[in-house]
């Protein structure tokens, strides 16, 4: 029976949130669909490139739909602590899974330069691998490989030229969005404008440079893509981390824009740490990239 | 109830335990020629024929024993309870029996001292399985698909290995050919390949498209063809053990992968060097056929 | 105390509850999330299981006799990828949808869009994946294990793969991350991490795992799609790759994955066999920490799976020590659940009867698994019926059974009627024993020298697997009456009275009406029931 003496007056909606239905996760799913198909339309040949276009409008519909709605409930103050928590808490595991993402690329890239390399150099237990099928490889880093894919010259990418530079931008930009964060906390909105705007500029920047960098790879360098396990390390590595960094500079213009409408308060501001967060996330994966892509 | 009565059914599972030990009791019989037998008492490996497979098949005898004593143990303690400690015998649950330190710890450290016993002859053999040196005759294995191709490094014979054409027409889709009538179904080659007795032979393994898996259980060896890299591994035809001896690629490699046999012919030393010497004499004919027809 | 609890039930009443397709496909109930999840798990398991009947059926007898070489080894692939994607996983993720928020106090999943998105994906990831069957070339039939080079070789089926691996690890992510906030946030007052049923603790810590290792999964198969499309040599030797490095990658996912779709099941049996022996869980705490070492160690062990690609010595030894390792935690647990059956009072309805079989079959494939983990011995086990016997011990009789354990067990709560127990109690005992006369004698079959998927055999290997073929048709047939009980129970099912339908169960679920209220716990449970369900 003692259950039945809960409390009469506390009526579960002003303790808890819980969001009515909506539209956005399966225009979301569709999306994903629509965008996986079109992959795999264009990839097999069914169509041309047109067969992109779908998916990602669909997308930035949807993400637009989305945030718009979490947004104005934000504003209108529907969200309890609680739910702000489970916020918070929801970032950081996504954040922690795309951590394990790039740590796939990673173990990839270490594997290749510590075991398969040298096997096939002629070292370790598979040494014969050398002797009987790729007789005259040496292992080295970097490489195309005993068949050199990709051509048989190419030039390393310097860790002393664009990579330093952007090393240096995110490393501004982390100092400049944490300094915009306690701008935000003590409340002074002029600072938090402006080095937030300082941020995300630096951002893009740091994509442009990156994009000349690719540039210069493919004509200069001839390094590419394709140029065996240290074209495609280095293009993968830094292709998905470029990717990342375009979003996180296109949310922390999307949090500008929010600041300058005169969202968040200095104690109520989770979409701005969590894409503060996603920033020093970036920041760290880049720094692991130049240490162990361009760097050694 | 009806479901009060179902609480000593699970009883049979101590007769299929009984069973399966009794069965398995039985197995070495069934290490004798697997083709002349019906498939009823192929219940176990192989001793095979070489000091691996035996050492191989030790170990899997001695972690199958241990597991069955483990099982009789556990498996007795549960069917105990569930035929005596039911509520349809009026058993009382004794709530008070929650935790006790002292059983937990017995039973976390008996086990690893199991699996350390285990451990040991595991790992021994493993070291001596992993020793492929000195080595008196090398052959390279290279799978495609589908088939093998064998070259006897530095013999000057070399030749591929497929499925036999019997097995190959009966196999067919509806092929109406009864596998039955067909001599080693599957498991029978145009080209097997020829060691001698007592003698260590190094396999060398790679393939040129996919994973490939060469694996003869009798030889107590398998090992990965992969492509772009040498695999090694080794094996000795115990010297008074000639004979014919069969296998499988043992890694899915497409349409094929069912139908590309491994078959090992060991003959006597003497007898070995006469094949070897016809069959690189018939080889360099048949090179110099090619060279004077183009 | 069987009173139903007033407020929640006066509430859930004059509750509001989205009518129509918009229910469903606009979902944010954790209710309405967990049923649509089972009920396409059941689906897929009936797709995954129809590939399994043509595949006894082809291996029936020697010789080819219903479909071609190519086919049987998609039929091979499609039935592991939908039984470990499409069947087990979202059953587990399905209960956990019903079960966590009420277990914990809570009135929902912490992020409800979130967790309609995450089931949402899944039928168009399977809609992806099945249709390849229809493109040039079938389905992909590389094994689910997709190992390079042989899954690159196939045509239009490749991408299609690829990109529902992608979906289905987005969504089986953003499931998880789900699971762990509201496990982390929302959990009542009171409801301390070391009151929690084991379900949840199970979960929590599976939960952990996925996050960990789904984003390794979509790596992997994302290295593939370059390396088909876009000539990168990740798994190409003449570009300096190894077609080896893709299975360390695939089994760093793939052995986290293997306890993934345990570990819920351990939690299910944690909380059926104290309910049926009247007892309350002997070892509540070294069940968490057990469970915890399992987690850690499946991390280290990997390389299990690839004893025979020519690992270095130091490398097979460490793999086989760490491996042999987990039969301590995981013994831990069998004895646990022995010793809470001990001196209890034991009673058998069909939620007993499945975990009951789970202890007994799980065990034995455990023991199987332990002698895959001796690697000379494994030399010989790699790759044949052997290794297919052990998965089937642990997945089917293992997973699949605590499954249909916990829907046997939690279906009153949730549908507030009671389903017909004799006739699940035939399912049970059908399911039992032709499992073992489908799966016994693939041990046989695999030390006799059977490898595994191959369309056809040696003559020698005719008669075990006509048993084998007979036990599955047995096997899946029986497997019929599973849907057919619970739609009867929906349907006519006798109504439960009070809020426990079984005299032994404790937990906060068993505090709540029959069927349990649209929003459960829109107030916090009391201290009372909570302590009530942490009797340990
Ligand atoms: C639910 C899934 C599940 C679970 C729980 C397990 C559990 C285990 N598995 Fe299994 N395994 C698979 C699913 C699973 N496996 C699958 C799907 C494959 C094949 C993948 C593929 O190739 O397609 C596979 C393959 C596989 C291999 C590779 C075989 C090969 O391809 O060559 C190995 C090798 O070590 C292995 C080992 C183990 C071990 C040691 C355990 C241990 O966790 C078992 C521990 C349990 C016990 C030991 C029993 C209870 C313990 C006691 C009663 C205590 C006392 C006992 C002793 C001291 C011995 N498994
Ligand atoms: C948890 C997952 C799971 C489950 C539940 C099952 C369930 C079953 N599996 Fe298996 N299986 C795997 C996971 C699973 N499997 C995996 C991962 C592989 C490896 C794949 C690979 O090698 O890549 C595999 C491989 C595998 C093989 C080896 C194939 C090969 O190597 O070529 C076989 C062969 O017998 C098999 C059989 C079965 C059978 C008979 C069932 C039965 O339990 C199924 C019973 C269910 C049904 C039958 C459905 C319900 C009934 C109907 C649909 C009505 C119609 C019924 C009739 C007409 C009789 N499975
Ligand atoms: Cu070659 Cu399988
Ligand atoms: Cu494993």
């Amino acid at each position: 029976m003692a259950n039945a003496q809960a409390p009469a007056h506390a009526h579960g909606d002003d303790h808890y949130y819980i969001p009515h239905g909506s539209p956005w996760p399966i225009i979301a799913a569709v999306a994903l669909f629509c965008l996986m198909w079109g992959a795999v339309a264009y990839l097999d040949d069914w169509a041309g490139a047109w067969a992109f276009v779908p998916g990602p409008i669909l997308i930035f519909y949807m993400f637009g739909g989305w945030f718009h709605t979490v947004i104005g409930e934000n504003q209108l103050g529907i969200y309890n602590a609680q739910v702000d928590r489970s916020f918070r808490m929801g970032m950081m595991w996504f954040i922690f899974s795309e951590v394990m993402f790039f740590g796939a690329f990673f173990g990839a890239l270490f594997y290749a330069r510590v075991l398969a390399v040298p096997w096939l150099g002629g070292q370790g237990v598979k040494g014969l691998t050398n002797l009987i099928l790729w007789p005259r490889y040496e292992a080295a880093w970097p490489t195309n490989g005993p068949g050199h894919i990709g051509g048989e010259n190419f030039e390393a990418m310097s860790a002393y030229g664009i990579a330093a530079i952007n090393t240096l931008i995110l490393l501004t930009s982390g100092l400049t969005v944490t300094i915009a964060h306690h701008a935000l906390r003590s409340g002074n909105r002029g600072r938090l404008k402006l080095f937030l705007a300082f941020t995300f500029i630096l951002g893009f920047s740091f994509v442009a440079l990156q994009g000349h960098e690719y540039y210069d790879a493919y004509t200069k360098l001839n390094l590419r893509l394709t140029t065996g396990i240290y074209g495609s390390t280095f293009f993968m590595l830094t292709g998905f981390h470029g990717l990342h960094v375009t979003i996180g500079a296109i949310m922390l213009l999307v949090v500008w824009l929010r600041v300058l409408r005169g969202h968040f308060t200095p104690r109520q501001h989770f979409a701005f740490e969590a894409v503060s967060w996603y920033w020093h996330f970036v920041d760290v994966v880049w720094l692991g990239l130049f240490v162990f892509v361009y760097w050694l | 109830m009806y479901r009060e009565r179902l609480g000593i059914r699970p009883g049979t599972w101590l007769g299929m335990a009984a069973m399966v030990a009794a069965a398995m009791a039985a197995l070495p019989a069934a290490a004798a020629d697997e083709a002349t037998k019906s498939g009823w008492g192929l219940l176990n490996l192989p001793v095979g024929v070489t000091s691996i497979s035996r050492d191989v098949y030790s170990i899997h005898m001695m972690a199958f024993w241990v597991c069955v004593a483990i099982g009789i143990l556990v498996f007795g303690v549960m069917i105990w309870s569930i035929i005596f400690h039911t509520r349809s015998r009026g058993a009382v649950a004794d709530v008070t029996l929650v935790h006790n330190t002292k059983v937990e710890i017995v039973w976390t450290t008996i086990p690893v001292l199991i699996l350390i016993g285990m451990a040991i002859p595991a790992a021994h053999g493993l070291v001596l399985i992993s020793d492929d040196s000195h080595s008196q005759l090398d052959v390279k294995v290279t799978g495609f698909q589908w088939g093998w191709q064998y070259d006897y490094v530095g013999k000057g014979v070399s030749f591929i290995s497929k499925l036999d054409a019997k097995s190959m027409a009966a196999s067919e889709l509806d092929s109406g050919i009864s596998p039955y009538s067909v001599p080693h179904y599957l498991r029978n080659v145009d080209h097997p390949m020829v060691v001698p007795v007592g003698t260590k032979v190094r396999l060398l393994l790679t393939a040129v498209d996919v994973i490939h898996s060469w694996w003869v259980p009798d030889l107590g060896i398998k090992k990965d063809a992969i492509p772009g890299y040498i695999n090694q591994s080794w094996f000795e035809v115990d010297a008074d053990k000639p004979g014919t001896y069969r296998g499988q690629c043992a890694e899915l490699c497409g349409r094929g992968h069912g139908y590309m046999p491994i078959v090992v012919k060991a003959l006597s030393k003497s007898d070995f060097q006469a094949w070897l010497k016809r069959e690189a004499a018939a080889e360099k004919a048949a090179a110099a056929r090619m060279a004077s027809s183009s | 105390m069987a009173e139903p609890h007033t407020e929640t039930h006066a509430h859930a009443e004059h509750d509001h509850k989205p009518h129509g397709w918009r229910r469903w496909v606009f979902a944010t109930n954790h209710k309405d999330i967990g049923t649509m999840y089972l009920v396409f798990s059941c689906i897929m398991f009936f797709t995954g299981g129809a590939f399994a009947m043509m595949i006894r059926a082809e291996l029936f007898k020697p010789g080819l006799q219903l479909v071609d070489a190519g086919v049987f080894n998609s039929l091979t692939t499609m039935h592991g990828l939908v039984m470990i994607f499409g069947a087990i996983m979202p059953a587990w993720v399905g209960l956990a949808n019903w079960m966590i928020p009420i277990q914990i106090g809570a009135p929902d999943m912490a992020l409800p869009r979130l967790n309609n998105l995450s089931f949402w994906i899944l039928p168009f990831a399977f809609v992806l994946l099945l249709s390849s069957w229809l493109v040039p070339g079938s389905a992909p039939a590389g094994g689910w294990t997709m190992y390079p080079p042989l899954t690159l070789q196939f045509g239009s089926s490749f991408p299609m793969l690829i990109f529902a691996i992608h979906m289905m690890g987005i969504s089986s992510i953003l499931g998880a991350i789900n699971v762990v906030v509201t496990i982390m946030n929302l959990r009542a007052p009171g409801m301390t991490l070391l009151r929690m049923p084991l379900f949840v603790w199970t979960w929590l810590i599976t939960a952990y795992l996925l996050v960990a290792v789904m984003p390794v999964l979509a790596g992997a198969v994302t290295m593939m799609l370059t390396d088909h499309f876009f000539g990168t040599s990740f798994f190409n030797a003449g570009g300096g790759g190894d077609p080896v490095m893709f299975q360390h990658i695939f089994w760093f996912f793939g052995h986290p994955e293997v306890y993934i779709m345990i570990l819920p099941g351990f939690g299910v049996v944690s909380e059926v066999i104290p309910a049926f022996s009247r007892k309350p869980l002997f070892g509540y705490e070294a069940m968490v920490y057990a469970t915890a070492s399992i987690a850690f160690l499946s991390f280290i062990v990997w390389a299990h799976h690839m004893f025979t690609v020519g690992l270095p010595l130091a490398a097979l030894l460490f793999f086989m020590f760490s491996t042999m390792l987990i039969a301590v935690p995981t013994g831990v647990k069998v004895f646990n659940w022995t010793a809470t059956m001990w001196r209890g009072s034991l009673t058998f309805e069909p939620p007993m009867l499945f975990s009951l079989a789970f202890l007994f079959l799980f065990t034995i494939g455990g023991f199987s698994g332990l002698m895959l983990a001796l690697v000379p011995a494994d030399f010989q086990y790699q790759d044949t019926y052997f290794v297919v016997a052990h998965f089937h011990y642990v997945l089917v009789s293992g997973s699949l059974f605590a499954i249909m354990s916990g829907v046997y067990y939690w279906l009153p709560k949730w549908v507030g009627r009671m389903y017909d127990i004799r006739l699940a109690t035939w399912h049970f005992w059908l399911s039992a024993i032709f499992f073992n006369v489908l799966f016994f004698p693939q041990h046989f079959l695999g030390l006799a020298g059977m490898p595994r998927r191959i369309p056809d055999y040696a003559v020698q290997f005719a008669d075990w697997n006509m048993v084998s073929s007979l036990g599955g048709f047995a096997f899946g047939l029986s497997q019929l009456l599973f849907p057919y009980i619970i739609w009867k129970c929906v349907r006519s099912g006798q109504r439960v009275e009070g809020t426990r339908a079984w005299d032994g169960a404790r937990g906060l679920e068993w505090e709540l009406p029959s069927p349990a209220p649209y929003h459960s716990w829109t107030t916090p449970p009391t201290e009372a029931m909570i302590a009530r369900g942490a009797e340990h």
